[in-house]
C-alpha cells in the first residue's frame, strides 16, 4: 500500500515543498530511503523503526521504500523523521482515510518524542505558501511557526499524541502565535549607562538615523564596544515584515528561542573568522555572521585584524543588502541587509596620542589594512579620545536613554521614508549617487563649494549623504551650511594624506 | 665589488646619448650644461659639479636671488618633528625663502608640503629621473611640486633610482642652499651626509633640538654639540639668512573669527580632546564638529594621524 505524507525541506532560508512516499509491500524485510537523502536523513531510519515501537506501533515486517520527491533535491536535516513515521504508519493502513492533508515537521527520538527543529519559521511560511490548511510541529516549535499567519499550526509533544490526533481520538488546540519574546530588555543596554562621549554618541544617533555605516576610532578603553552594543536599542524597532525575516533566519541558524524575534540583531564576530564564516558557506550552505546581522548590526572590532579576504567578501553582501553562496551543485541566497560598524585603535601601538611609539611607515601600512573598497561604504568615521578618568558616582548626570535617542532617529526615518517612498531605497544610506545629487538640497550651495572641493568624487557623495541625515535630524527641508560642516567633519582623517 | 662593477659598466655600455638628449625635449624637461650662464651657481662650488642638470622650472632654480634654505630629515620623524618642520617650512614659503628638500618619505615631504602651502617655491632634489616619481608615496606630492615648484636632478630623465646615487643627490641639495637645516635625524643617517656636505662646502649647518630619549633627535642634538645653529621656528632661519631682525615672517592673513571659532581654536591650541572641547566650550556635539570643519577649511587647524584635532603649524 502507498501513503504521501506533505513536509517541508530547507534551501537557504526557504523551506521547499518535499512529499513523502512510502510504499509497504510483501517481500523480505527492508526499510530503505531514497531521493538524495544525507547521513542524518539516512539514520531517520533506526530513529523511526525505534520510535514507532515505542509509541506501541508494530513495525510493518514487510519491504519499506520510502521516496523524498522531489528525488532531485538533496535532503539534510533530521526534519523528515516525523512525516517519514506518519507515513510508514499510513501505507501499513495504521490510519483512517486516504491521503493525509496536514504537513508534518519534526525529528524524532528513540522513544518517540519529538525534538524541535530549525527553520520552524521558514517551512511554516513555505506551507502557507504551499496552500497547506494545518501543519503539525514540535511543540517547542509551535509558537514560531504560527507566526505564518493564517496557517493552523498544532503542537505536538510525541509521535503517540501525533497519531491519536490523526486518528480523531484527540482534539487539540491551534498554538498561538509567541510574540515579543525578548520581554523587557528588548533593546538591550541603555544608553544612558554611557557618559561623557558627546561626539561619539551624536556619530552613532546619525549612523542609526541615516542607517550609515560607521568607523569608530580610538585606543582601547575608549567605550567603543559599549558605544557599538547600544547601536541595536536606538535603531528603529523592526516593522512585523522585518521581525518575521530576523526570526526566520535565527530560526533557520538555530538561535530561534521559539517565538518572534522583536530585537535587532547584534553580531560581533572575532576577527580571526574565515570569510565563509563571515558571508556563508559550508556543504550544505550555513548563513554566515552578516546574514545573521541582517536587518540589524554587524560589528566588526579590530577592523583592520581580519583577514583581507573576510573583508573583500563582505563588500558585495553590504552592496547587495543579500548573498549567494554556491557549494558544489547548490546555490543558495540568503539576505543580508545589516549596518555595518567598524572599530579600530588609531595606530598599530594603540596608545593615546602623546604617548605613541608609531612611525610614519606602521602608520600608513596599519592604515593600508584597512583602506580599500570596504572603506567606501562607510559615510560616518568618528574618532573616541581618552578612556574619560573614573567619575565619582553621582557627580555626572547619566547620558540620555536610548528611548529619547530613538524617537529622534524614528522622526528622521520618518522624513527619509516619506522622500524616498518612489526611489525604492530605504534611508539616506542606501542612496547612489545620482539619487544624492538629486535629492540633497544645498541651501547655499556657492558657500558650500569650499567645503566639498578638497573631497573626490565618492568623497563628496558621502559627505552630502550625511548632511542630508544631519539635516533630517533637525528636521530641515534644505540641507544648511552648518549641516555640511558637521558632516564634513565625520569624514574619513586620510591617514596617506596625513603622514605622506 | 665586482658584481658592482660589472652592473655600473654594463650601464653604462646601455647608456644611449641619443635618448638622454631626446628625452628632456619629449618631457618638456629643462637640461643645462655646467658652462651654461643659466647653470645654478652654487652648484660650481662642489668639487665635481654635475655635468649637466636636469630640471623642470629651470627658471625657478636658475635664478636664485633669494638666498635658498635646505630643509631635511629624517625618513621616519616623531609627530613632533613633522609639527616643526612643518611650521618652518610654510614660514620660509611664506616670507618667499625657497625650500631645498629630497622628496624622501618623512621630513623632507612635510618640509615640501609646508612650502607649497604657505604658497612658496620649493625645489625637489631627485635621485632618480626628474620624471619618475619616487617613492611612489610621495607621488600626489610630486604633482604638486612638479606644477607649483620646480623638481632637479642630475641623471638623465627616466633614470631609475639606486643606492649609490642618494649621496650623490645629498651633495647637490647640500650645494643649493645657503644654509641646510635639519629636523630630526638619526645617528649615521642620510640627512647627516647631507649636512656634512655643506659644512665641508661652507654653508650654514642649523638644527632642530630633540628630545634626548628619541633615537630620531641623537643626530641634531649631535650636530648641536659641535657647533650647529639651533633653530626653533622659521624666525630663526630668517635671522640667519639675512641678519637678526632684517626679515619677518609674514603673519597669515588672519581670518575674521567670531567668538566662538576663536576660542574653539584657543582650547584646540591647548591640546583638548573632542569631549573637552564641547565641555569647555558648551557646545552640541553638532556644532562643535561643524565649528571644528570650518576651522579645518580655513588651514587653521588640521588633523593628526591619531585623527585628534591640532593647530595647524
Amino acid at each position: 500500500m502507498l501513503a504521501k505524507v506533505r513536509t517541508f525541506a530547507l534551501e537557504g532560508l526557504d523551506g521547499l515543498p518535499v512529499t513523502v512516499e512510502v510504499d509497504v509491500r510483501r517481500g523480505l524485510p527492508a526499510f530503505s530511503v531514497v531521493g538524495l537523502p544525507d547521513r542524518a536523513v539516512r539514520e531517520s531510519r533506526e530513529r523511526v523503526r525505534a520510535a514507532l515501537a515505542n509509541s506501541g506501533v508494530n513495525f510493518p515486517q514487510q519491504r519499506v521504500t520510502v521516496n523524498l520527491a522531489p528525488a532531485s533535491l538533496r535532503k539534510t536535516g533530521p526534519s523528515f523523521d516525523l512525516a517519514i513515521a506518519v507515513a510508514v504508519v499510513a501505507a501499513d493502513g495504521g490510519l483512517p482515510g486516504g491521503d493525509l492533508l496536514d504537513a508534518v515537521c519534526g525529528e524524532l527520538s528513540l522513544s518517540g518524542e519529538i525534538r524541535p527543529i530549525r527553520g520552524a519559521l521558514a517551512m511554516a511560511l513555505a506551507a502557507r505558501r504551499g496552500g497547506v490548511a494545518r501543519m503539525l510541529v514540535p511543540v517547542a516549535n509551535a509558537p514560531e511557526s504560527a507566526l505564518a499567519d493564517g496557517l493552523e499550526v498544532i503542537g505536538v509533544p510525541t509521535l503517540a499524541e501525533l497519531l491519536e490526533l490523526l486518528r480523531g481520538d484527540r482534539t487539540a488546540e491551534p498554538a498561538m502565535p509567541a510574540l515579543a519574546v525578548d520581554g523587557p530588555d528588548r533593546d538591550g543596554p541603555d544608553l544612558a549607562d554611557v557618559r561623557g562621549q558627546a561626539d561619539a554618541r551624536r556619530a552613532l544617533e546619525i549612523a542609526a538615523a541615516g542607517g550609515h555605516n560607521l568607523l569608530m576610532i580610538g585606543p582601547p578603553g575608549a567605550g567603543k564596544t559599549m558605544l557599538a552594543r547600544r547601536l541595536p536599542g536606538i535603531l528603529p524597532p523592526p516593522t512585523m515584515a522585518e521581525a518575521i525575516e530576523i526570526t526566520k533566519v535565527q530560526g533557520v541558524a538555530g538561535l530561534a528561542r521559539g517565538g518572534l524575534v522583536t530585537r535587532r540583531p547584534f553580531r560581533a564576530p572575532h576577527h580571526t573568522i574565515s570569510a565563509s564564516g563571515l558571508v556563508g558557506g559550508g556543504v550544505p550552505p550555513k548563513p554566515g555572521e552578516v546574514t545573521l546581522a541582517h536587518r540589524g548590526v554587524l560589528f566588526l572590532d579590530e577592523l583592520p585584524e581580519f583577514a583581507r579576504a573576510s573583508l573583500e567578501a563582505l563588500r558585495q553582501p553590504l552592496e547587495d543588502g543579500s548573498v549567494v553562496v554556491v557549494r558544489g551543485q547548490r546555490a543558495v541566497e540568503y539576505p543580508a541587509r545589516a549596518m555595518l560598524l567598524a572599530a579600530c585603535n588609531g595606530c598599530p601601538c594603540a596608545r593615546p596620542a602623546g604617548e605613541c611609539t608609531c612611525n610614519d611607515v606602521d602608520r600608513i601600512r596599519y592604515a593600508r589594512r584597512l583602506s580599500g573598497p570596504l572603506l567606501d561604504r562607510i559615510d560616518l568615521v568618528c574618532e573616541l579620545g581618552q578612556p574619560p578618568p573614573p567619575i565619582p558616582a553621582g557627580k555626572l548626570e547619566p547620558g540620555e536613554s536610548s528611548g529619547r535617542v530613538r524617537e529622534r532617529v524614528l522622526a528622521a526615518r520618518e522624513l527619509q521614508t516619506e522622500r524616498l517612498r518612489d526611489e525604492g531605497v530605504s534611508c539616506n544610506a542606501a542612496m547612489d549617487a545620482r539619487l544624492t545629487r538629486r535629492t540633497v538640497l544645498l541651501r547655499d550651495a556657492t558657500c558650500a563649494r569650499p567645503a566639498l572641493e578638497r573631497l573626490s568624487g565618492r568623497g563628496q557623495d558621502r559627505v552630502l549623504r550625511l548632511a542630508r541625515t544631519i539635516a533630517d535630524l533637525a528636521d530641515s527641508e534644505q540641507v544648511l551650511l552648518e549641516h555640511l560642516d558637521e558632516a564634513v567633519g565625520y569624514r574619513l582623517n586620510d591617514p596617506h594624506r596625513a603622514a605622506a | 665589488m665586482i658584481d658592482a662593477c660589472d652592473g655600473c659598466l654594463r650601464r653604462s655600455y646601455e647608456f644611449a646619448p641619443d635618448g638622454a638628449i631626446s628625452a628632456p625635449v619629449r618631457l618638456d624637461v629643462d637640461a643645462v650644461c655646467v658652462h651654461s650662464d643659466s647653470y645654478p651657481a652654487a652648484l660650481r662650488d662642489l668639487t665635481q659639479p654635475p655635468p649637466v642638470l636636469y630640471a623642470t622650472r629651470l627658471d625657478l632654480v636658475a635664478r636664485l636671488d633669494e638666498p635658498v634654505a635646505v630643509v631635511i630629515g629624517s625618513r621616519r620623524p616623531s609627530e613632533y618633528g613633522r609639527t616643526v618642520a612643518y611650521g618652518i617650512a610654510r614660514g620660509l614659503g611664506a616670507a618667499g625663502v625657497p625650500v631645498v628638500s629630497g622628496l624622501a618619505l618623512g621630513i623632507d615631504a612635510v618640509a615640501h608640503r609646508g612650502c607649497l602651502d604657505g604658497v612658496g617655491r620649493t625645489i625637489a632634489v631627485l635621485a632618480c629621473g626628474v620624471d619618475v616619481p619616487y617613492p611612489r608615496t610621495n607621488r600626489r606630492l610630486y604633482e604638486r611640486i612638479r606644477e607649483h615648484g620646480s623638481i632637479v636632478s642630475e641623471v638623465p630623465p627616466g633614470s631609475r633610482p639606486y643606492r649609490w646615487l642618494f649621496p650623490a643627490r645629498n651633495r647637490i641639495m647640500a650645494a643649493l642652499g645657503r644654509l641646510v637645516v635639519v629636523v630630526e635625524a638619526a645617528q649615521r643617517s642620510g640627512t647627516l651626509i647631507t649636512a656634512d656636505f655643506a659644512a665641508d662646502l661652507g654653508r650654514d649647518v642649523a638644527a632642530v633640538p630633540g628630545q634626548v630619549t628619541t633615537e630620531a633627535a641623537a643626530g641634531t642634538n649631535g650636530l648641536l654639540r659641535s657647533g650647529a645653529a639651533l633653530v626653533t621656528g622659521p624666525q630663526d632661519v630668517l635671522d640667519l639668512l639675512y641678519g637678526v631682525g632684517v626679515r619677518q615672517v609674514p603673519g597669515a592673513p588672519s581670518p575674521v573669527l567670531d567668538s566662538r571659532a576663536q576660542r574653539t581654536l584657543d582650547l584646540v591650541a591647548q591640546g583638548l580632546g573632542l569631549d573637552e572641547l564641547g565641555r569647555e566650550l558648551g557646545l552640541s556635539a553638532a556644532l562643535l564638529r561643524a565649528t571644528l570643519a570650518q576651522l579645518e577649511l580655513q588651514g587653521l587647524i588640521r588633523r593628526a594621524p591619531s585623527g585628534a584635532y591640532v593647530p595647524a603649524a
